[in-house]
């Protein structure tokens, strides 16, 4: 039986393997790929630690034993540019990027997917712990079952074209069971460790990589407290993000976070915890999932970061790409450039970025 | 219909060089290196096949090295010349822009020892000037390195009256003839080349050997170790069976070269015709002094790996560059190199025909190409942008 033709993305890791091998097994005509995204130039790193061919070969390993057909596409170009040059140019502004969210919208779901049409592919599909489901009003995404691993956060703004011609197959799985899927099957990295760093920051150096995409170094500035007062010397803002306690280099009777970035006067204020909380927030680049900006606001649970817990608020939509987020209880650390998404139960509503 | 356009990636191997390898492959086992009979006779194979190699490049026997391919000849060559010229404190090489890797990663790693290299540009029609080489000469320049033709382009360059220059100058001229070897007549005298390289797989040999012909006199390092083979210069046991079935396949492309360019070239101006009628794309290089079997486009508003997927779809086995490049990342150095900015240089198509194609696979080619691009740029968002003015054509 054949479903239809879709491409897999498949990373070389364990999840985009079995996301291959489940669509075989369905009945879909599988073609696999591989988007190359950075070098070892844009990673900085050697050639000897880079790791992205190998996975580049695991990935061939599993298609082969699949054998399905299977493509390397070169998506560097497009990635230094609106990836690494973005992430770079959030981080001289004073905000904290997520580059992963980008990426999706960039390169999965954008060149991807163009390429996908290209091979007479019906779909696309990824590996991420999400689900897709048709109802009446369209197409819904939801979280994936295994609530340890839903990616969900990551995919708030794909819009209903890209939903209809999205494959999750892996929304309904555990990571255990995925685990098992990979070891009944042979593939060479059914073991292999789960990704979680920034791809192309591997060794967690990140300021590193921002110097050298924007080909400048970051001065030292002074740490302000809330009222203004000099705290000390800090070693360029590129180095802190909202709610960071460690690494400050200060010795003060008090334990001290950063509470925000001021780029334009190169200062980062720190406050004592209390001063990290907030209530309100605004979002811009605001996507609903739907497509359609509700008219009223909305009562609903929002989740600030990856790896935050979603909190009840209500959302006022603004403009149809700006809306205010006014939580119930104050919320810890809401960082400028991450993005908030806005969940009814399972299902989320959409997102965007917050800025303020 | 399937039609192979890939001969500067590789060639299919010609009957007679299959042939030629056979018997060494079973009978004819020896080591060159044995005292025994049936060493001696692998050893006179090896030396006659010295002898035709080097007659059909106008060099004597002595001359040839026989390497692992076009990249050792290459590497070897330059290495070579780089520790003669800083005997003598002479550590400046001219080279090109658009160099094969093989010679481009080499200098890379000489200019990481203290070495100073000039790239000189090689203009919009991909053709190095050589009053420029002699501009570029200083005292202590030790090696002027310029490709014979371009791998991605096909464009032939003024290999005579560089080496001219450099003779005159005393200095010394390598040229990597990887993709002339075999399809050009080369003459090393002639052109006052001092050092060449070529690969076997290029003109319908086997994969993984070479040859690599320094003039006498100049003496090669070594840099692969162990015994004594190929004069001390190229240590481990000679690959008989391959270079014979090289040799064979030279003098055969050799005897063929006029019949077959001629043939050749008039189906890849043809071929050139036809894809020019293509709305906004641009022939890479000069029409008329690039290799008889290269054409090369870049087409606006479409990436390359897609036009490759579909033609390969369609059985048009072609490539967008180098074969040695689409696993790497950047553009092709080529194209940036004669001026194709960035956008463009991703849109590109290499076809490179051989005395096997037919002309109704040049019409298919033609067909197929302007299809695939039209269905393409439907598809591109790109195109799109193009087509209602919000972004600027290039080409």
């Amino acid at each position: 039986m054949n479903k239809g033709k879709v491409l897999a993305a498949m990373s070389g890791g364990v999840d985009s393997s079995v996301t291959a091998q489940l669509l075989a097994e369905q009945g879909y005509e599988c073609i696999g790929c591989t988007m190359r995204l950075y070098d070892s130039a844009d990673a900085l790193c050697s050639d000897k630690t880079c790791c992205s061919l190998d996975d580049v070969e695991d990935a061939r390993s599993v298609a082969r034993r699949l054998q399905i057909p299977y493509h390397v596409f070169n998506f560097t170009d497009a990635f230094r540019e609106q990836i690494i040059g973005k992430f770079a140019r959030c981080y001289a502004a004073g905000v904290t990027p997520n580059p992963c969210i980008d990426c999706n919208r960039y390169m999965k779901f954008a060149k991807l997917l163009e390429r996908a049409r290209v091979l007479g592919c019906q779909y696309m599909a990824t590996g991420h712990y999400a689900r897709i489901e048709q109802t009446d009003q369209g197409y819904v995404l939801k979280k994936g079952l295994d609530a340890s691993k839903d990616q969900s956060y990551v995919l708030y703004m794909l819009t209903q074209e890209q939903l209809a011609h999205t494959l999750l197959p892996l929304g309904g799985l555990t990571k255990q069971k995925v685990r098992e899927i990979a070891e009944k099957h042979g593939f060479i990295n059914a073991r292999k460790r789960d990704s979680q760093d920034i791809c192309f920051v591997p060794d967690g150096d990140y300021a590193k990589v921002v110097e050298h995409h924007l080909g400048r170094s970051f001065s030292p500035g002074n740490f302000v407290d809330t009222r203004g007062r000099v705290l000390g010397q800090h070693r360029g803002i590129i180095h802190y993000t909202i709610g960071q306690r460690r690494g400050l280099g200060l010795c003060l009777p008090q334990t001290h976070y950063v509470c925000a970035v001021r780029a334009s006067a190169n200062e980062v204020v720190l406050g004592p915890a209390e001063e990290l909380f907030s209530k309100d927030t605004k979002i811009e680049e605001c996507h609903w999932i739907s497509g359609k900006t509700p008219p009223e606001p909305v009562r609903c649970k929002v989740k600030v970061r990856y790896r935050a817990r979603e909190q009840w608020a209500t959302v006022v939509p603004v403009s149809d790409n700006t809306a205010t987020v006014c939580f119930d209880e104050p919320q810890r650390a809401i960082t400028p450039g991450q993005a908030a998404v806005f969940y009814d139960g399972d299902t989320v509503l959409g997102g965007g970025v917050i800025v303020a | 219909m399937q039609v192979y356009a890939d001969n500067a990636a590789t060639t299919k191997m010609s009957r007679a060089a299959i042939e030629a390898m056979l018997p060494y492959l079973d009978e004819i086992y020896g080591n060159p290196s044995s005292l025994h009979t049936p060493g001696q006779r692998a050893k006179n194979a090896l030396e006659e096949a010295r002898e035709r190699i080097a007659s059909c490049l106008g060099c004597e026997p002595r001359e040839i090295t026989f390497t692992a391919g076009g990249s050792e000849a290459d590497n070897q060559a330059l290495i070579s010349a780089a520790h003669l010229g800083a005997r003598h404190s002479k550590k400046h090489i001219i080279s090109t822009a658009f160099e094969h890797h093989a010679v481009l990663h080499t200098l890379k790693k000489l200019e990481k020892v203290g070495f100073e290299v000039t790239y000189l540009d090689v203009h919009s029609d991909g053709i190095v000037r050589a009053a420029e080489v002699e501009a570029a000469l200083r005292p202590d320049t030790c090696l002027v390195s310029v490709m014979y033709a371009n791998n991605e382009i096909g464009t032939i360059q003024p290999i005579e009256a560089i080496g001219q220059i450099c003779r005159q100058h005393g200095v010394l001229f390598h040229s990597d003839a990887v993709q002339a070897a075999g399809h050009l007549v080369l003459d090393v005298k002639a052109d006052n080349i001092d050092l060449l390289a070529l690969s076997a797989h290029k003109f319908h040999g086997p994969k993984g050997v070479g040859a690599l012909y320094a003039k006498r006199g100049l003496a090669l390092s070594s840099i692969i170790e162990g015994g004594a083979q190929e004069r001390g210069k190229r240590a481990g046991t000679e690959n008989i069976p391959a270079i014979m079935g090289m040799a064979a396949a030279l003098e055969e492309a050799c005897a063929n070269i006029q019949t077959h360019s001629s043939q050749t070239a008039a189906q890849r101006d043809k071929l050139i015709a036809g894809l020019q009628k293509i709305p906004h794309c641009a022939l890479n290089g000069d029409p008329h002094k690039r290799l008889p079997g290269n054409v090369s486009f870049c087409f606006e508003g479409i990436e390359g790996e897609s036009l490759l997927l579909l033609l390969d779809d369609q059985g048009v086995y072609a490539s967008s560059g180098s074969a040695c490049t689409s696993g790497s990342l950047d553009p092709s150095h080529v194209l940036l190199a004669i001026g194709r900015p960035h956008e463009v240089a991703h849109g590109s198509l290499r076809l490179t025909i051989d005395a096997a194609t037919t002309d109704a696979e040049v019409d298919y080619m033609i067909k197929t190409v302007t299809e695939v691009v039209e269905r393409l740029r439907s598809m591109s968002p790109v195109w799109r942008d193009l087509q209602n003015g919000k972004r600027q054509y290039v080409l």
